[in-house]
């Protein structure tokens, strides 16, 4: 079920948002997945995340996955609070969701895949 | 860290001084180490003033950096906002004993899906802390996370957590709060999570006039005061008055200070105030009170002692040209660094204000004696202003400052205020107007004085250009007698005197007069008894030599008889 673009990172390592600013194609979806540990709601949400990237964003996105653990220093960049919190840092403007993303109704709401009304 | 003693003598509770004094004053020592205490208050009641001033008394004064948590501002409008309060938070930072994280919570960019927990802004905070070391913390306002999560149980459960977790990392929490609706403390109920110490700000208009106030509500294992006390937050930071902590137990004096005028030191037993003392002087308008009070202010500075003089009616330099006009020079003793004037009009705080910064100023300049004048133009409900003033005599006695106060009365001897001051003060000194024969004397009186004798006349005095002078009482058969009366009565007595004087004089002359006339009379008359002295020696003499005559005779001719025969 994983997506090639999303499972590297979850170790946290290489997350510098400044690093990978390739070129990327319209539309593209660069996402990034702040979790704390291996505690459960993390992995609820990464793989709540891949699932619903498969579906929804097939071949168009990108998901970074942070590990305020090992990488307190990057919770105030983002204004991280909650976790897990999934930040969508492209296409602007920055979108921010928590929770496990159980809910993926909201998630897409929220990612603006889908309008509230719908 | 200091552990202070907490009042009732229990086993010390640690705690970590705020490094503000009236508050340190009233809690014992400070706040409790290392452990949250919630601030509360509605909007600009001082609260993130209060967390800043904890983190930088904290790292300036204890050595014990501190982070500070905001929900509301970003950390260089902080820096710009407490630049004015003398706050270098820049520098701070630099020497790392200041870590400031803004964080934001905006409700219109989160959106909710699924489970989550506050994980973050416990990696946050631990971050912050392990950065400096910090000992302190403040989270300013936490309560914004209600409004951008949502008050549901997920956040109320981080809550009680993140109080635990707070706890476990044993540093000193103050969390702020805005005041909620109805009189509840907090809008969110936060201090249910807080129960270790819980202090609530205020900020009350009565009378168009704000005054801050502060007020420990609880704080658990330790004894605190309970009153609700001013603050004061301005150029100089916060400044708290513990009123209250005063009390009786200021020790008392047998020194006595002169009055600065010879009369009334004259009609005082002991010869003047006793040094710790309150002296009201109290008068209708024009009878000069405030001159009574800069002859205290002359005398003391003269004496080389410091004076803080507080008017409500004149500004400094019209009372430094006022008191010129009787031979009385302040200005000297304002440049020679002993006499501050402070000129403010009453109104322009409220009394709670007032004694607030009156206590500033007395605690930085340290005087022996304070003159307030006049009391009167604190206005107010008289139970307020006699409790505020109670407070000041109690402050200032602690402090062992003889305080001069004045007292406008109205045209009736005495009225309610007077006698609600009057069991504050030890020596009252009453000036009054006396009109008769068409015209005002002045005229004062010792109507108290504790722990003296004193005199009790009613005696008349003149305000020259050399300052007040008491003149000897002319006590009448209708009364004191003042003014041209009593001059008039005085030349009476002069002429009298006079009279008599002549009259010794006369018969003075007199007496040497016969005198002189009585030795001359005895002289003739030994002069005529030594001649008669005199004669009789002569009469003597020519009775003795008539015999030796008759028996030189006598001899003769029986020598020639016995020839014949």
């Amino acid at each position: 079920m994983m997506n090639d673009d999303g499972d590297k990172d979850s170790s946290g390592k290489g997350t510098d948002p400044s690093v990978e600013e390739e070129d990327l194609p319209d539309g593209h979806y660069r996402l990034r997945l702040y979790v704390a540990g291996q505690s459960p709601k993390s992995l609820a949400a990464i793989a709540n995340l891949n699932r619903l990237c498969a579906v929804h964003l097939p071949g168009c996105h990108s998901i970074e996955v942070v590990d305020l653990v090992k990488n307190p220093e990057l919770a105030a960049a983002d204004q991280v609070l909650a976790v897990p919190t999934l930040v969508r840092r492209l296409p602007p403007p920055i979108k921010r969701i928590i929770g496990t993303l159980a809910d993926v109704d909201k998630v897409l709401v929220g990612l603006e895949l889908r309008r509230d009304d719908q | 860290m200091t552990s202070a003693k907490s009042g009732d003598g229990a086993p010390h509770l640690p705690k970590a001084p705020t490094g503000i004094s009236g508050l340190d004053a009233i809690t014992y020592g400070g706040l409790p180490a290392g452990r949250p205490t919630l601030i509360a208050g509605p909007a600009g009641a001082g609260k993130s003033l209060f967390g800043l001033t904890f983190l930088v008394n904290g790292a300036n004064l204890y050595g014990e950096p501190g982070v500070l948590i905001s929900f509301e501002e970003q950390a260089r409008d902080i820096a710009a906002n407490s630049a004015s309060l003398g706050y270098d938070l820049p520098g701070l930072i630099d020497s790392d004993k200041l870590v400031i994280d803004y964080v934001r919570v905006e409700r219109s960019e989160i959106e909710e899906s699924g489970e989550y927990d506050l994980e973050g802004l416990f990696v946050r905070l631990g971050f912050a802390i392990d950065k400096v070391g910090a000992k302190r913390i403040v989270l300013d306002t936490l309560e914004a996370l209600f409004s951008g999560l949502g008050d549901g149980p997920i956040l109320r459960a981080e809550l009680r957590r993140l109080f635990e977790w707070l706890k476990e990392r044993d540093v000193t929490a103050v969390i702020t709060a805005e005041k909620g609706d109805d009189d509840r403390l907090t809008r969110h109920g936060i201090e249910e999570y807080i129960s270790d110490c819980v202090i609530s700000l205020d900020n009350r208009v009565e009378d168009q006039i704000t005054t801050r106030r502060l007020r420990v509500l609880k704080y658990r294992g330790s004894a605190h005061g309970t009153n609700e006390y001013p603050f004061l937050i301005d150029e100089g930071g916060i400044s708290v008055l513990p009123i209250t902590s005063a009390g009786l137990q200021h020790s008392i004096s047998n020194v006595v200070v002169p009055s600065g005028i010879k009369g009334i030191d004259a009609m005082l037993g002991v010869g003047g105030y006793y040094c710790g003392s309150s002296v009201l002087v109290s008068g209708t308008s024009g009878t000069g009170k405030t001159i009574f009070a800069a002859s205290f202010v002359d005398a003391a500075c003269k004496r080389g002692e410091r004076v803080i003089f507080f008017s409500f009616e004149e500004s400094k330099e019209q009372i430094i040209r006022n008191t010129r006009s009787v031979g009385i020079d302040l200005e000297a003793h304002v440049d020679a660094g002993l006499l501050c004037i402070e000129a403010a009009r009453p109104s322009l705080f409220g009394l709670e204000m007032h004694l607030t910064l009156m206590n500033r100023t007395i605690e930085r300049m340290n005087p022996s004696v304070v003159v307030i004048d006049p009391i009167s133009a604190l206005r107010g409900p008289v139970t307020e202003v006699h409790a505020m003033l109670l407070r000041m005599v109690d402050l200032l006695k602690v402090k062992s400052i003889t305080a001069l106060f004045t007292n406008l009365t109205g045209l009736a001897a005495s009225d309610a205020t007077d006698h609600g001051l009057s069991s504050l003060m030890d020596t009252w000194i009453g000036l009054h107007h006396l009109e008769a024969n068409g015209e005002r004397n002045n005229v004062l009186y010792v109507l108290k004085a504790r722990g003296m004798s004193h005199s009790n006349q009613i005696r008349e005095y003149q305000i020259t250009n050399s300052g007040v002078d008491l003149i000897e009482a002319y006590v009448g058969p209708a009364g004191v007698l003042t003014g041209t009366a009593r001059q008039a009565q005085e030349a009476i007595e002069r002429d009298e005197a006079l009279q008599l004087r002549q009259d010794a004089d006369r018969r003075r002359r007199e007496f040497t007069a016969k005198q002189a006339m009585i030795e001359r009379q005895i002289l003739e008359m030994r002069a005529a008894l030594s001649e008669d002295q005199l004669e009789l020696e002569r009469i003597n003499e020519q009775i003795e030599g008539r015999e030796r005559r008759i028996e030189a005779d006598r001899l003769a001719m029986a020598t020639r008889r016995g020839a014949a025969e």
